[in-house]
């Protein structure tokens, strides 16, 4: 489970988190919903250790992640899929999962086989540039790369974004298949609020910084009024 | 055609050192996007060490090790220590610095070894081989220069693209943030990285050296050649510079040849004018998307 409490960041003068608090239960889908600017993206970098909080904390197991460095998160079972540039365009597809797979527990071949089992399409790639993918593509791997490092927490910043409902919906049904059989634990960060509650357990909605309200998926979506204020369906 | 010959393996060994040096720059410039200009006095320096061990009567061999470790260390030292500082800083800074470190090390050796023309020795002969009844251009040491600098390329080609810690270094000089975020050490892959590269440069500073004279500035001069075979190839590609300090010895040895060797340093600035007016991104750049 993933604790976060009291968290609050800022860039120089403006506050971009302003006291997060929120679980996010093993083996659930959390969906961290809100306009543009809300702090999702911030909340996730917080978390990951690419920005430190002035305040609060955020624990995963006995570890205070808040002073944890970036480079050991993935030995604490921690896995961040940043939006958009998360694919190292300069590698080829099996060094790009290669490298997911040096971190924990040093996984083999096999893993590698699974992942493109997985995803096939990667498998037709994998001797070419990554720089040759597409954006869907380019998704897949990032995730197929993050879950080779066998992660507890998976950190998914906008993984619909720029995609075909298509392939969202594929990923999304990966994802849920994951969470089930193996008791992952996903933090998802979603503009597309309506498909992001249709497969999460539970939702927190920021609003500049603030978390706005937590509930159950279900709840979220059928509150009319929060809804149109905050997540624009 | 016997000058032709001659010119072009002068050139030949000639671009091997070149490549030597513009291969420790791109190293460096790959890992932390800085332009090593104190490359040339650090190689200078680990040469001296060779000089002294030699000169005190050990083997040629026992020197050369102890210039490539002590390159290692140096190099290793220079980035833990002074570049380390600058991350997040102006690219303005490294410049700079590393230029500092350019004068800071060359004062250091005159002040220790004494700014005077010594000789260094070469492990193999220094006569061109024979060929019937003519001498050519190429001799023993001149065979060794090449073949090192190919042997190194053919070690680093293996190392990044057949080891874990080769990828790690790859990805950490492609994207930081995003190999942090896979559990790679970054900081000790950019102090790797340019322990390599000083290593690689020590070695230049031995090739130059071997069978001529050393003297606190005489890497001094190999900074222009080598940093315009490392732009030629492209700053970013191993194989590039390896293949734009061939071109630049042979063309240089061509010019010095056949129109007059006072050219040559002009010859090497046109060579940069032209490739950065023609392909800015070197002879050997791929096509690639630009990062926003």
């Amino acid at each position: 489970m993933l604790t976060v409490d009291d968290l609050t960041a800022s860039y120089g003068p403006v506050t971009a988190l302003d006291g997060v608090s929120f679980e996010a239960p093993r083996g659930e889908i959390t969906a961290v919903l809100g306009a543009n600017g809300a702090g999702k993206t911030t909340l996730l970098r917080t978390v990951s250790g690419l920005i430190r909080p002035t305040r609060g904390t955020a624990r995963l197991g006995e570890h205070d992640l808040t002073s944890v460095p970036t480079e050991r998160m993935a030995e604490l079972g921690l896995a961040h899929v940043p939006e958009g540039r998360g694919v190292i365009t300069e590698l080829t597809v099996e060094e790009n999962l290669r490298l997911g797979a040096l971190g924990r527990g040093r996984r083999g071949p096999a893993d590698l086989d699974r992942a493109y089992a997985l995803f096939p399409i990667l498998a037709e790639r994998r001797g070419r540039s990554a720089h040759v993918l597409s954006g869907g593509e380019r998704q897949m791997l990032v995730i197929a790369r993050a879950l080779l490092a066998a992660p507890s927490v998976l950190l998914l910043d906008e993984p619909s974004l720029g995609l075909a409902p298509r392939i969202v919906a594929q990923i999304f049904d990966l994802l849920r298949s994951l969470v089930e059989s193996d008791g992952l634990t996903v933090l998802l960060v979603e503009q597309n609020a309506r498909s992001a509650l249709s497969i999460a357990d539970r939702g927190v909605v920021l609003n500049l910084g603030r978390v706005v309200v937590r509930d159950t998926a279900a709840a979220l979506a059928g509150d009319d009024a929060l809804r149109h204020a905050y997540l624009g369906f | 055609m016997q000058q032709l010959i001659t010119t072009v393996l002068t050139g030949l060994t000639l671009g091997a050192v070149y490549a030597a040096f513009a291969l420790a720059l791109v190293l460096i410039w790959r890992a932390t996007r800085i332009v090593n200009f104190a490359q040339a006095p650090m190689a200078m320096i680990t040469t001296y060490i060779a000089l002294v061990l030699i000169d005190a009567g050990m083997s040629y061999w026992v020197g050369f090790a102890a210039a490539l470790v002590s390159g290692l260390v140096l190099g290793a030292l220079v980035e833990r220590f002074v570049i380390r500082h600058l991350t997040g800083k102006s690219e303005i800074n490294a410049v700079i610095l590393t230029l500092g470190l350019f004068i800071v090390i060359h004062a250091l050796a005159a002040l220790i070894f004494g700014a005077r023309y010594r000789s260094f020795p070469a492990p193999f002969g220094l006569r061109g081989f024979q060929v019937g009844d003519t001498t050519i251009a190429l001799t023993g040491f001149g065979v060794f220069t090449i073949l090192s600098v190919v042997g190194v390329m053919v070690l680093l080609v293996l190392l990044f693209r057949g080891t874990d810690v080769g990828l790690r270094m790859r990805a950490s000089a492609f994207n930081q943030e995003m190999a942090r975020l896979l559990g790679v050490r970054v900081g000790r892959m950019l102090t790797l990285g340019w322990a390599l590269a000083a290593v690689v440069g020590s070695l230049s500073g031995l090739l130059i050296a071997g069978g001529g004279l050393v003297h606190p500035s005489y890497m001094d001069g190999v900074v222009v050649y080598g940093f315009v075979a490392a732009v030629l190839g492209g700053l970013d590609s191993p194989p590039g510079a390896v293949a734009g300090g061939v071109i630049l010895g042979l063309s240089l040895s061509l010019v010095s040849g056949y129109v007059g060797s006072e050219l040559v340093p002009l010859a090497s600035l046109v060579i940069l004018m032209a490739v950065l007016l023609v392909r800015p991104g070197g002879l050997f750049a791929q096509v690639r998307e630009r990062r926003v």
